[in-house]
């Protein structure tokens, strides 16, 4: 019982620690907290379905992310907004994530027992390639019907984009207001309902093919599940939820970030996962919600609680830095010790 | 096969810089010392390599053995090759120290080093910044300019030793120079590697590279030689970001190093290695091959007044080599 709440109560009490050495109030932190789990939810929930396909943590959901961007700035650069240029990015950004999910998955095929490293080159290469086409392509190739959003040389896209049309959209339905803490209700329920969603998903005769395949391949095989097919869907619908889930912290947020706005969100999402007490062989979505909750406390608490400490902000970036990598190799770690490799 | 493509691109880039009428000998001379500044970070790679323990992607924790090592040079003020063979030597013996825990580590994570070292290489770079930021140093010119403690993120090492080793017993022909000097460091480590993978540690380092449980069952101690090869392929990082920042005219510290060593894995797999043997000569390809395509894609960029696309490219390369490396090397796997 303990073992299995370790990592989330460790994390529970450096947040304690750190809101009382911050001196930040309680309401501010808490309306924090709840404003990044609703921001952050739902790309948690991209991490689960490759884990229970045993293909470990799942870092190409940047892949995802770029895909979300895209679709927002087709649709800006179309000149659309409003339900239009919703849909129109939602569409797009979807179609994208599934067409690269298929190749990522194809990918993962040729790699096993090497998936994670391979997502992660995979997430690198892709940004490559996105910085060529909306660095040197758009403008130049790719013509832009508006040009507002083009870098004054006529080549490129501008750093950041305006989300205007699209800005906390879903964030403003329905909120609920305690004392000065204000819960948005729907966001909130479209969190939970994703998470419902992937746990309803793996009771369904789907969820158990994944979960056989995760188990072992040669048992999959012999009762005649198709691996290589139930790993390409398992990292179509992983894309998927991550392109989902950057667009709603988009639309929170407001402001996207053409160049730097898709990194590290795989980083930290595994975070906050292992932080829950997942591991990279299985994770549940009840541990992705209290990761959240305990992983993005720290992080709204460490800057100052460094600044209070130390009277220097940097060193409580530097310790977030450090508690999001070092979760995550101290994860690797404790799971592959002694582990017999695949 | 990768090195075919990528020289084709040299050869397109060569093509481009005569037709841009660019100053070959100068970038001739300039391709030597970006080839021997980097060289040795990619010859880093290879023990770990050749013992079965996957491309170094903690490169940074050895590179930050060095960076130690010349911080403490700098503190005392030592220059010249005296300076230089002071940060190599510390470089050396921390590298050596994170090489007990860093190797003990990777040995227990058997078969998944990989983004094992990744990570731990991440997570080791937020660490040294605390160190960075609280350690006592007392030369002015390495701490903030306000304040008066902390080491600045970019140290110029230029009353101290840079280009000591570019310019030591360089030949000049006209107006090609040769950085003999550099070359011959480079040589010599080079030759070192060689020379002790003829040895019996050498080769019992293959041996278990190859084949671990055959090389347990005739009676070596396999945990004993890979710690052996972390050793070594930390202490030559170590030594090479010392060569590295005497060019670069810098030592960069804080986040810096954080992604040093997918350029450098990058450079050994263009040169031929494969994901589970390297050599020499592949290092020494490899490293030429990036290293100038990187040299000249920068003027070029520049010319054709879009100077972002030089990184963009690099990073594309980078990263595509090592993914086709991935897909190719394990083919024929499991799921295949």
């Amino acid at each position: 019982m303990l073992k299995k709440y370790q990592m989330p109560l460790f994390f529970f009490v450096l947040s304690i620690i750190g809101i009382s050495v911050s001196g930040l109030s309680p309401s501010f932190v808490l309306n924090e907290t709840v404003n990044r789990f609703v921001r952050n939810g739902v790309m948690i929930f991209a991490l689960i379905i490759p884990i229970k396909a045993g293909m470990g943590l799942n870092f190409s959901v940047t892949v995802g992310a770029m895909c979300a961007q895209m679709g927002y700035i087709i649709a800006i650069a179309a000149g659309l907004g409003g339900k239009l240029g919703g849909v129109a990015a939602l569409s797009l950004s979807l179609t994208f994530a599934i067409v690269f999910g298929v190749l990522i998955g194809h990918c993962l095929n040729q790699v096993p027992g090497k998936e994670m490293i391979t997502t992660m080159i995979i997430g690198f290469l892709a940004n490559g390639f996105y910085q060529l086409i909306f660095l040197v392509c758009v403008g130049s190739i790719i013509p832009v019907k508006n040009t507002e959003i083009l870098l004054s040389r006529g080549t490129g896209v501008r750093n950041l984009i305006d989300l205007e049309p699209f800005r906390g959209v879903l964030d403003k339905i329905f909120v609920v207001t305690l004392h000065d803490i204000s819960f948005p209700m729907f966001m909130i329920g479209v969190v939970l309902f994703f998470g419902a969603f992937i746990n309803y998903l793996m009771h369904t005769p789907f969820g158990k093919e994944i979960k056989c395949v995760g188990d072992s391949s040669d048992r999959a095989y012999m009762v005649g599940i198709n691996s290589k097919k139930v790993r390409i869907k398992a990292i179509v619908l992983s894309t998927v939820v991550a392109s989902l889930g950057h667009m709603i912290y988009l639309q929170n947020i407001g402001m996207l970030n053409v160049y730097t706005g898709h990194l590290k969100h795989e980083i930290f999402a595994s975070a906050a996962l292992m932080a829950g007490g997942a591991t990279i062989k299985d994770a549940t979505v009840r541990q992705g919600i209290l990761g959240l909750l305990v992983f993005h406390t720290l992080f709204i608490v460490s800057p100052q609680a460094g600044q209070q400490l130390f009277d220097n902000p940097a060193l409580g970036e530097y310790f977030r830095s450090f508690i999001a990598y070092g979760t995550i190799a101290l994860a690797l770690i404790v799971n592959l010790k002694n582990s017999e490799t695949v | 096969m990768a090195y075919k493509i990528i020289a084709g691109f040299l050869v397109l880039l060569v093509a481009l810089a005569f037709h841009l009428h660019m100053d070959m000998i100068v970038l001739l001379n300039l391709s030597f010392i970006k080839f021997a500044m980097n060289g040795l970070l990619v010859l880093s790679l290879i023990p770990m390599l050749n013992a079965g323990m996957g491309m170094n992607f903690g490169l940074p924790v050895g590179i930050t053995a060095g960076l130690i090592g010349m911080c403490i040079a700098v503190n005392f003020k030592l220059t010249g090759l005296v300076g230089l063979l002071i940060s190599a030597l510390l470089g050396g013996f921390i590298a050596l120290a994170f090489s007990e825990v860093y190797g003990r580590i990777l040995i227990a994570v058997k078969g998944r080093e990989e983004i094992a070292s990744t990570f731990i290489g991440f997570s080791f770079i937020p660490l040294m910044n605390f160190f960075w930021s609280l350690v006592p140093f007392s030369n002015r010119q390495m701490l903030y300019p306000i304040g008066g403690s902390g080491l600045r993120p970019r140290i110029g090492l230029n009353p101290y030793f840079t280009s000591t080793l570019d310019q030591l017993w360089s030949i000049k022909v006209g107006n090609f120079v040769l950085p003999f000097g550099l070359l011959l460091v480079y040589g010599i480590i080079a030759g070192l590697i060689h020379y002790f993978f003829k040895t019996t540690s050498g080769k019992s380092i293959c041996a278990v590279g190859e084949n671990d449980a055959f090389a347990k069952a005739s009676g070596l101690n396999v945990k004993k030689i890979k710690l052996l090869s972390v050793r070594i392929s930390l202490v030559i990082a170590a030594v090479g970001i010392v060569v590295y920042a005497q060019s670069f005219g810098f030592l960069e510290l804080y986040d810096a190093p954080l992604m040093m060593a997918f350029p450098a894995v990058s450079a050994l797999l263009i040169g031929g290695a494969s994901a589970k043997k390297g050599t020499i000569i592949h290092a020494i390809i490899g490293t030429y091959l990036f290293q100038s395509i990187y040299l000249l894609s920068v003027p070029i960029a520049n010319e054709l007044l879009l100077p972002e696309i030089s990184e963009i490219v690099r990073n594309i390369i980078t990263n595509g080599i090592i993914l086709y490396a991935l897909l190719i090397s394990e083919k024929g796997g499991r799921y295949a």
